[in-house]
C-alpha cells in the first residue's frame, strides 16, 4: 500500500526528515508516536503533497504508482486522506456543500457519475449519526467557529464518506474529550477492512486503547527509532521518549 | 444550468481563452452608416417611430453631450474613444417587420438564445422567469406579457413604453440621470437604442423575477440600453439584467444608462450578472461597460437595492447608486466584481442621503488575479437635511497571486452631525492552507479556488434570486479559470 524508503525532506534549507523508511501493508493500522517538532505533520503534508517542501532523498511508492509524482488532488483522488492536526476554516462554504463537492470531485476523477442529492442526503445523515453529528452543523460554514472537538469530528466525517484506502491522521486526538474520542475512534474502527489501511499519529498512548495498531513506530527527529506491536506504545507511556530514543 | 455545464465542459476542454458565448450570429443586418451626428439620431428615431418629443428630447441631449467634457478615470487605463468610428444603429433584417409571435422570429435569433441558455420559447417559462430580450438594438420578444398585464403591471421594451406609456415616460425619463449628469449619460440619451421599461402599478407586488438578457451581436455597434424601472407607492419588483457578448478582436462600447423610482413604501430589487467578453489574456478586443446606474427612493420608506456580479469587460466603469430622498428610505450594494489576466474594473456606489433617518449598506467584494486591476470606489454623503442617517460599508478584496492590484478608495462627506458612519475594508491573498485542504479533498486547484472565491462572496451572491445565484456561482469559477498554476 505504502512504501517510504530512506526519506530526507527539509523546508527552507532545514532538514527536517532525516532518512525515514515505513512500510505500511493493506488492512494495517500503524501509530506512529513522538515527541512535538520529531517531523510527524511534516510527514503527513509530504505524503498528501503540500507543496515548498524539499524532497532531498528517499522513495515514496503508493499502490505500485510513484506517490512523489502526482499532484495533491490526484493522491487524494487515489484515495489518500488527511485528517489535518490543524483543520482549515472555509468561510462562506457550507459544510454539506462542501462534502458533496469533494464527494463529487472524486466520483469524476474515477469516470463516475454525480452522487445524486437523495443518494448523498442518506449517505450524510447515517454517518453523522454514527459520529453523534448534529445535522444543523452541516449547514454551518465549513470549521467555522466549530470548536476544536468539532473540527476534529469533522475530519473523521469526511474520512468515512470519502472512504479513503491509505487515511492519515493527524493528532486527532488532541483537543478531544473522552466520549468524543470514544466516538471517533468508532469512526476509525468501522472503517477498519482487509482493503484500508491506517497512519495513526499521536502524542498519547490513550488513542491507542481504542484503536489497536498493528504497529507502533517511534519517531525521532526525523527517524524512525524504535518499532514494535502494541506492547511499544505501553512501554513509552512508562518510560517516556528520552529513554525509549536514547535506549534504541 | 444546462448551459452553464455546458461552458465548463467546453472551457476545460479548450483552455481558459477560450469564451463560451463568443459565438456570433450570420444575419443580415439594416445598418446606417457610421458615425454620430443628428442625422444618425433622426434615422434612429426614424426608424423607431417615435413620436417628435421623443427626437426634440433625443437631439437636446446629443447638444448637451458635445458640450460636456468627458469623464475622468481615476484607475482606468482607457484608450480614447472615436465616437464617429462606431455605428449606432443595427438590427437584424428579419426583425424589421415586428414579429408578432415567438413563431416569427428568425430560427437563427431563437438559436442565439439557445445557446445562450435563454428560456426563450414559453413552454421554458414555467421556471418563473420573464424575459424582455435585447438582440442588439432591438427588443426581441417579451413573453409572460399576459399575465403581467392582468395585474396592471407594464414590461416592455422601452422603445414600446415610448408609444404606448408616454406620460409614464415623459415624467420619469432623465428624472433619475439628468441629461447633463456626464458626458456617457448624455450620449445614451442621444442615441438609446431600447432597453427595458418597467411599470409596477400602486400595491402590486410583481408575481415573478423580471429579467432582460442583453446580447451585443453586431460588430462595432455600440449598444446603448435604456431602462427605466417604476415602482409605484407600497409595490415590490425584482428585476435581474444579465449580458453576454460574442468574442472580437476589436473593442465594443456599451454605455447604459439604467433609471429607477421608487415611491412610497415601494422596493426595487436590482441585479445584474454581467459575464461580457473580458478579452484575450493579453488584453485584446472585449467589451467596454461604462454605465450609468441610479436609483431615486423618493418615497418614504422606499427601498433600492443594487446586488451585481461582474466578471466581463475588458473595462468596467459603474457606480450603481441610491438617492435616499424619502425619510426612512435605504439603499443597498452587493458587489462581487472579478477581473482577470488584463482586465480592469472601477466600480462601487454612491450613497447621498437627503431624507432624515435614510440608511445605506454597502457590501463589496473585489477579487483580483492575473494582471488585474480592480478598485471600489464609493461615495457616501450624507446631507444636512439627513438627520439620523446611517451607514455601513465593507469592502474586502482578495488577491490571486502577485501581479494584480486592489484599491480601495472610500469619500465620505457627512454634513451632518447625528448620522453614523461605518467603514471595514480588508485585503487579503488567497489562503494557500485553505487551497491545501481543499485539493486534499480531491477537488483540483481550479476548482478549490473557485470554492473558496465563492465562500468569500457569499454574502452578496445570497442576494442575487435563487435561480442565479447557483449560475451566478459557476460564473465566478469559470471567470477565474487559469489564474491559479
Ligand atoms: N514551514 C516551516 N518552516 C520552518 N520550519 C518548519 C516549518 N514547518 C515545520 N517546521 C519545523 O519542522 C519541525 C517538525 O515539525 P512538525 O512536523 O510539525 O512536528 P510534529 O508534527 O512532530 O510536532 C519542527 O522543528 C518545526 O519547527
Ligand atoms: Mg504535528
Amino acid at each position: 500500500m505504502l512504501e517510504i524508503k530512506n526519506l530526507h525532506v527539509s523546508i527552507e534549507e532545514k532538514k527536517i526528515i532525516k532518512g525515514l523508511n515505513l512500510s505500511i501493508n493493506k488492512g494495517e493500522v500503524h501509530a506512529l508516536m513522538g515527541p512535538n517538532g520529531s517531523g510527524k505533520s511534516t510527514l503527513s503534508y509530504v505524503l498528501s503533497g503540500k507543496d515548498k517542501y524539499e524532497i532531498d532523498d528517499g522513495t515514496i511508492e503508493y499502490n505500485e504508482k510513484n506517490l512523489l509524482e502526482l499532484d495533491v488532488d490526484e493522491r487524494a483522488n487515489e484515495g489518500l486522506f488527511l485528517a489535518f492536526q490543524y483543520p482549515m476554516e472555509i468561510p462562506g462554504v457550507q459544510t454539506s456543500f462542501f462534502l458533496k463537492t469533494a464527494i463529487n470531485s472524486k466520483r469524476k476523477y474515477l469516470g463516475q457519475s454525480e452522487m445524486d442529492a437523495l443518494e448523498f442526503a442518506k449517505l450524510i445523515k447515517s454517518k453523522s449519526e454514527d459520529l453523534n453529528i448534529n445535522t444543523e452543523m452541516l449547514k454551518r460554514d465549513l470549521n467555522v467557529n466549530y470548536s476544536g472537538g468539532e473540527k476534529k469530528k469533522q475530519e473523521i466525517l469526511q474520512m468515512s464518506m470519502l472512504s479513503p484506502k491509505m487515511a492519515i491522521l493527524d493528532e486527532t486526538d488532541s483537543g478531544l474529550d473522552i466520549d468524543a474520542l470514544r466516538i471517533v475512534s468508532e469512526g476509525v474502527n468501522k472503517l477498519r477492512s482487509k482493503e484500508n489501511s491506517f497512519l495513526v499519529i499521536t502524542h498519547y498512548q490513550r488513542l491507542l486503547n481504542y484503536i489497536k495498531p498493528d504497529f507502533v513506530h517511534i519517531i525521532a527527529d526525523g527517524r524512525i527509532v524504535k518499532s514494535g506491536d502494541y506492547s511499544l506504545a505501553l512501554e513509552l507511556e512508562e518510560k517516556g521518549y528520552e529513554e525509549i530514543s536514547n535506549s534504541a | 444550468m444546462a448551459a452553464t455545464e455546458q461552458t465548463i465542459k467546453q472551457v476545460n476542454t479548450l483552455g481558459d481563452t477560450d469564451y463560451k458565448y463568443g459565438f456570433s450570429t450570420e444575419l443580415d443586418e439594416i445598418r446606417p452608416p457610421k458615425g454620430l451626428n443628428e442625422d444618425i439620431i433622426k434615422f434612429i428615431s426614424t426608424q423607431k417611430e417615435e413620436p417628435e418629443w421623443m427626437l426634440d428630447w433625443r437631439l437636446n441631449a446629443f447638444k448637451v453631450f458635445n458640450k460636456l467634457p468627458k469623464p475622468e478615470w481615476a484607475k482606468l487605463n482607457i484608450p480614447e474613444i472615436d465616437y464617429q468610428d462606431c455605428y449606432y444603429y443595427s438590427i437584424p433584417k428579419s426583425l424589421k417587420d415586428k414579429p408578432k409571435s415567438l413563431d416569427e422570429i428568425d430560427p437563427e435569433i431563437i438559436k442565439t438564445y439557445e445557446k445562450l441558455g435563454i428560456p426563450l420559447k414559453e413552454q421554458k417559462m414555467l421556471s418563473g422567469i420573464a424575459v424582455d430580450a435585447v438582440f442588439d438594438s432591438v427588443s426581441v420578444a417579451t413573453t409572460y406579457k399576459k399575465q403581467l398585464s392582468d395585474l396592471g403591471i407594464v414590461f416592455c421594451s422601452i422603445s414600446e413604453a415610448v408609444k404606448t406609456h408616454p406620460d409614464l415616460v415623459k415624467k420619469y425619463l432623465g428624472s433619475v440621470i439628468p441629461v447633463s449628469d456626464h458626458s456617457f449619460a448624455a450620449l445614451n440619451s442621444a442615441v438609446f437604442t431600447d432597453g427595458s421599461f418597467i411599470y409596477i402599478p400602486e400595491g402590486v407586488r410583481c408575481p415573478v423575477e423580471l429579467s432582460t438578457y442583453f446580447r451585443i451581436n453586431a460588430m462595432n455597434t455600440g449598444q446603448f440600453e435604456r431602462t427605466l424601472i417604476i415602482a409605484d407607492k407600497d409595490s415590490y419588483v425584482s428585476y435581474l439584467e444579465g449580458c453576454t457578448a460574442p468574442m472580437r478582436d476589436e473593442n465594443q462600447l456599451h454605455a447604459a444608462n439604467v433609471e429607477l423610482v421608487a415611491l412610497d413604501n415601494a422596493e426595487i430589487k436590482y441585479s445584474t450578472v454581467q459575464n461580457w467578453y473580458p478579452g484575450d489574456k493579453e488584453g485584446k478586443g472585449g467589451i467596454y461597460n461604462f454605465v450609468t446606474k441610479r436609483g431615486a427612493c423618493r418615497g418614504k420608506n422606499s427601498k433600492i437595492s443594487w446586488t451585481q456580479v461582474e466578471t466581463g469587460s475588458a473595462i468596467t466603469w459603474k457606480y450603481p447608486s441610491c438617492i435616499l430622498q424619502g425619510d426612512n428610505s435605504k439603499g443597498e450594494f452587493y458587489s462581487v466584481a472579478i477581473t482577470n489576466n488584463m482586465q480592469q474594473a472601477d466600480t462601487g456606489t454612491k450613497m447621498i442621503h437627503i431624507g432624515k433617518n435614510t440608511s445605506s449598506k454597502i457590501i463589496s467584494k473585489g477579487i483580483s488575479a492575473g494582471k488585474a486591476n480592480n478598485t471600489y470606489r464609493g461615495l457616501v454623503n450624507i446631507l444636512s437635511k439627513a438627520k439620523n442617517a446611517r451607514n455601513f460599508t465593507q469592502c474586502d478584496s482578495l488577491l490571486i497571486g502577485n501581479k494584480c492590484g486592489a484599491h480601495t478608495v472610500p469619500y465620505i462627506e457627512s454634513s451632518n452631525s447625528d448620522s453614523m458612519v461605518e467603514h471595514e475594508a480588508t485585503t487579503s491573498k488567497i489562503n494557500e492552507d485553505q487551497l491545501f485542504y481543499c485539493q486534499q479533498r480531491g477537488l483540483n486547484s481550479e476548482d478549490a479556488v473557485g470554492l473558496i472565491v465563492n465562500g468569500f462572496c457569499k454574502e452578496v451572491l445570497q442576494h442575487l434570486p435563487m435561480e442565479f445565484a447557483v449560475e451566478a456561482q459557476k460564473l465566478v469559477a469559470i471567470s477565474l479559470e487559469g489564474s491559479v498554476g
